[in-house]
């Protein structure tokens, strides 16, 4: 079950990819660079909270930025897997309330809280970049708005008034005018030097720069910015209710973040007990030759590589890992004793063999989210000829997806042990990759994936130890190197 | 999505049954009483738009639930805000709201109808039911809430406003979940307690997000004025977004999981369609034996994977009908098949729904889950009709099965399962 378990994470086929975890992991091999940026935003954060005049700061200004400050953490310790996921999280919100309510310099020393975490296992060194950068993105978000005009509401008695009791909105009333421009653009910035400062971080580190590449934002993009916007919105909603209700108004946001969070949380476990499922599916596959294990996910890992080396579109590139996961799945519609047959095979069997493309998508069709996918299930046997089953489509009549996994199928299989011979070495399936571009195989995708091999290597299969009591098979539909043998008719 | 057939039509005509006529009924009464105590006369009628189109635009970003329910977070907190907001901040001073009941009415369902047009251009459903409801629930609280204050002007201490409107939302909330449980309970042949209390459970999170949004709605509407309450939506946005993907994943999640039951049958395992109709004619059990939503949902991935085992036997069982082979191999295949569920790591109550399917109701060393109960009556009576709808079939094998009750089968769940069989057919289960 424990290596059950380990195969399931490694089939991280969609983004929930935790991007501060790449500190966490590499955390001990930073690059020399990589170590000098961190000490400049550092330093940039320190400037510009000792810069601060100090001395001047009114009880008002200690209290808001305490509740603030509490706020901000409460939205860093809780990570969502909304906010994991893009490092998107609520605590902007009370850093931009800071903006409008203590001044760019408080914003900074509540972003600084962030040094405070107490979420665990996150390095100190992560600890203090991401205080930095709150502090800076902060302080950017701050000189932003009072540039643009927008109206510091630092009044002494809110407060003290609040919580008396006395209704201030006589003259607070209309203080808002006009300040929902400065305050989009503070936003905006907040936004934009957060991601800017998190991603150059990213690409200084070569571990980073692959998580990055594996997260797949993609679809959900819409509704990420969504997000964003929402939790600016709640900056502004606690700036505008706190001369109101005062502290109260932090407090009252956190109904609404808390419900968005459960919903996450459930979207999360959905989410990787969906794939789990996938998985089982694959699994299930696989019950009918123990040879086959890990076939279906290595070639979803192949297509994979295949997808980033032509560079396709991060949520396309979900889509033919999940059609490279599935794509024998219709081998469960042929019977368990043609597909273990020892011997050539009858035209009848072989019929039987070559439906299974159109079985496996008869299984998965009602799958709403699979949609591109199920052109990549029911054409990965087409060749380039025209000489495939099941439509005999030829050249750009295939679809993209099926000549993608047509070529990760052929090389898991050639180069993944088999009960009727032993694998074959990488460099000798790559030459018999190369012999049947043109002919079986896209010479595009071909050289994608040799290009992909020499960048990420390939994971050989340690070959597979029989229980004994499995029946095996003596020849595979997919593997070039030994087609299947059918009865010739007299 | 878009086309519905002449049978799906009448089936929905069918499904307009009394309960729904009197929602219905009482929602066209207040419209109509509504706009004509409103059109002579609109009191401040740019707040009275401000507040139509947040409206609106709440309606249009509607949210399907898990459960094949809806809602409108967004909507219901622009129109509770809507009754509730006694002064709004207009050029610089602050303006006192009476707005009259009957005109918070007619401005929610004017807004509600506007953004549910786009809806009905794009052939989805109307969704009259769901809407009828909000309705009459803002129509109580702006009723009960302006009663109040004509009596008793809002005190000038935020806390007190704050718990009568605390009060208010929570009371919409209530009036809203139980005129949805009633309807549930009519459409799903389920038990109205069991229903509402599937309602609260389901609901009462973005109930009580929304009314908090609608209470922030209102103090802010004091301060910044009527053009910036769009802002106030933001946090409604997020969860918006976060229920959105929520709903999604379920709905992708069980479609896997119908694919995965699917897997035996074209293997030629089982009969075609006898997973699914297996499973429907056990949630159908479930609901008539009173189980709770979340139980059902395990029923029913355990009721549509309950031969995933076989997939492990190298030659098919003739016609698949597990009802016929021997009890050793029977519970062969419910282990596998429960190995195979586990390993998904996620449904552990599935699996051992899966697992106990063949054990006997009594003489066992324990007795099996209400669950695994059913799906074993539900299976076998399939197996037996093979989906027909002959009556005399159904009755003889009804009572097959109840010459097996004192060992083996659980005679409520049977009793129900003729029940439910005398529904048949099986569409409107």
């Amino acid at each position: 079950m424990e290596s059950d378990a380990d195969r399931l994470d490694g089939v991280t086929l969609s983004g929930v990819n935790d991007r501060h975890k790449v500190g966490e992991e590499n955390m001990g091999r930073l690059s020399w660079i990589t170590w000098l940026y961190i000490a400049a935003i550092v330093a940039a954060a320190a400037a510009i909270l000792s810069l601060a005049p100090t001395g001047s700061r009114s009880l008002d200004f200690w209290v808001t930025y305490a509740v603030l400050a509490l706020l901000f953490l409460i939205c860093e310790s809780t990570p969502t897997a909304l906010a994991r996921q893009s490092s998107w999280s609520p605590s902007s919100a009370a850093t931009l309330a800071a903006v409008v309510l203590i001044g760019s310099t408080g914003a900074a020393m509540v972003g600084a809280v962030a040094v405070l975490s107490v979420r665990r296992r996150v390095p100190a060194a992560e600890r203090l970049f991401n205080g930095a950068m709150y502090a800076v993105a902060g302080y950017a978000a701050g000189l932003t708005y009072a540039t643009l005009g927008g109206r510091p509401m630092m009044a002494t008695s809110h407060l003290l008034g609040a919580l008396s009791g006395t209704a201030f909105h006589l003259h607070v009333s209309g203080m808002f005018a006009g300040m929902l421009e400065p305050f989009a653009a503070a936003a905006v910035v907040h936004v934009l030097v957060n991601h800017g400062l998190l991603w150059a971080m990213l690409m200084l580190d070569r571990h980073g720069r692959a998580a990055a590449q594996r997260t797949t934002p993609g679809s959900s993009l819409p509704g990420l910015l969504a997000c964003d916007l929402g939790f600016a919105a709640l900056g502004l909603v606690i700036a505008a209710l706190w001369p109101v209700i005062g502290p109260f108004a932090a407090a009252i946001v956190l109904v609404p973040l808390f419900v968005a969070r459960w919903a996450m949380g459930q979207f999360a476990e959905q989410q990787r007990a969906h794939q789990a499922t996938l998985a089982a599916l694959c699994q299930a596959v696989e019950t009918k030759d123990y040879y086959t294990r890990g076939h279906s996910e290595r070639v979803s890992r192949g297509a994979g590589m295949i997808a980033r080396q032509i560079g396709m579109r991060s949520d396309r590139a979900e889509a033919v890992r999940f059609a490279g996961m599935l794509h024998d799945v219709g081998k469960l519609g042929v019977p368990t004793r043609v597909l273990q047959k020892d011997g050539p095979l009858t035209e009848e069997e072989f019929a039987a063999i070559q439906l299974h493309p159109m079985r496996g998508l008869e299984i998965v069709r009602e799958i709403g989210f699979l949609n591109e996918a199920l052109t990549g299930i029911m054409h990965h046997h087409e060749r380039m000829d025209g000489r495939g089953y099941p439509m005999g489509f030829a050249a750009d009549e295939i679809p993209e997806f099926a000549r993608i996994i047509a070529v990760a199928d052929a090389f898991d299989s050639m180069t993944s042990t088999r009960a009727y011979r032993k694998a074959v070495r990488i460099a000798d399936a790559v030459a018999e990759l190369r012999k049947g571009a043109g002919s079986q195989f896209d010479p595009k995708i071909v050289d994608a994936f040799i290009g992909a091999l020499d960048r990420e290597g390939w994971h050989m299969q340690e070959p597979a130890r029989p229980r004994g009591d499995e029946i095996f098979t003596s020849q595979d539909h997919d593997d070039p190197t030994s087609p299947l043998r059918v009865v010739e008719v007299v | 999505m878009t086309g519905r057939t002449p049978e799906q039509r009448w089936l929905a005509w069918q499904s307009v049954d009394s309960g729904r006529l009197m929602l219905f009924g009482v929602a066209s009464a207040l419209v109509v009483v509504g706009l004509a105590g409103t059109a002579p006369h609109v009191r401040y009628p740019d707040i009275a738009i401000a507040f139509g189109l947040f409206i609106a635009f709440g309606e249009l970003l509607r949210l399907s639930l898990p459960g094949g329910r809806e809602g409108a977070p967004i909507a219901m907190t622009a129109a509770f805000a809507y009754a509730m907001a006694v002064k709004v901040a207009h050029d610089d001073k602050v303006l006192y709201l009476h707005t009259p009941i009957l005109q918070v009415i007619a401005v929610t369902a004017v807004g509600m109808s506007l953004g549910a047009l786009p809806h009905i251009a794009a052939g989805r459903q109307a969704g009259l039911t769901a809407m009828s409801a909000r309705l009459v629930s803002v129509a109580c609280v702006a009723t009960v809430f302006r009663t109040i204050v004509r009596a008793e002007p809002l005190a000038a201490h935020w806390v007190a406003d704050l718990a009568v409107m605390a009060v208010m939302v929570a009371l919409g909330w209530l009036i809203e979940t139980l005129i949805c449980a009633i309807i549930r309970a009519d459409d799903l042949r389920a038990r109205y307690v069991v229903t509402l209390s599937d309602e609260l459970a389901v609901q009462w999170r973005l109930g009580l997000a929304s009314g908090m949004s609608a209470i922030i709605t209102v103090f802010g509407a004091e301060v910044m004025g009527i053009a910036e309450l769009a802002v106030f939506a933001g946090p409604l946005l997020v969860i918006q977004f976060a229920f959105r993907r929520y709903a999604s994943i379920r709905a992708t999640y069980l479609q896997t999981v119908r694919a995965l039951a699917q897997v035996t049958e074209v293997g030629g395992y089982v009969e075609t369609g006898h997973s699914l109709r297996v499973t429907r004619l056990a949630l159908a059990v479930g609901r008539e034996l009173g189980m709770p939503e979340t139980d059902l949902l395990d029923l029913e991935y355990a009721a549509l994977m309950h031969d995933i085992g076989q997939l492990s036997l190298v030659e098919p069982i003739p016609g698949g009908a597990t009802v016929l082979v021997p009890h050793a191999d029977a519970h062969r295949i419910a282990d596998l098949g429960a190995e195979v569920i586990r390993r998904t790591g996620l449904l552990d109550t599935v699996a051992d729904l899966v697992r106990c399917q063949w054990l006997p109701y009594h003489g066992g060393h324990r007795e099996p889950p209400l669950g695994s109960r059913i799906i074993r009556a539900a299976n076998a009576l399939d197996d037996l009709v093979v989906g027909s709808a002959d009556r005399d079939r159904i009755t003889a094998a009804l009572a097959r099965l109840r010459a097996d009750t004192a060992s083996e089968y659980d005679p409520e769940v049977i009793e129900a399962l003729a029940v439910v069989a005398d529904r048949l057919p099986v569409s409107r289960l």
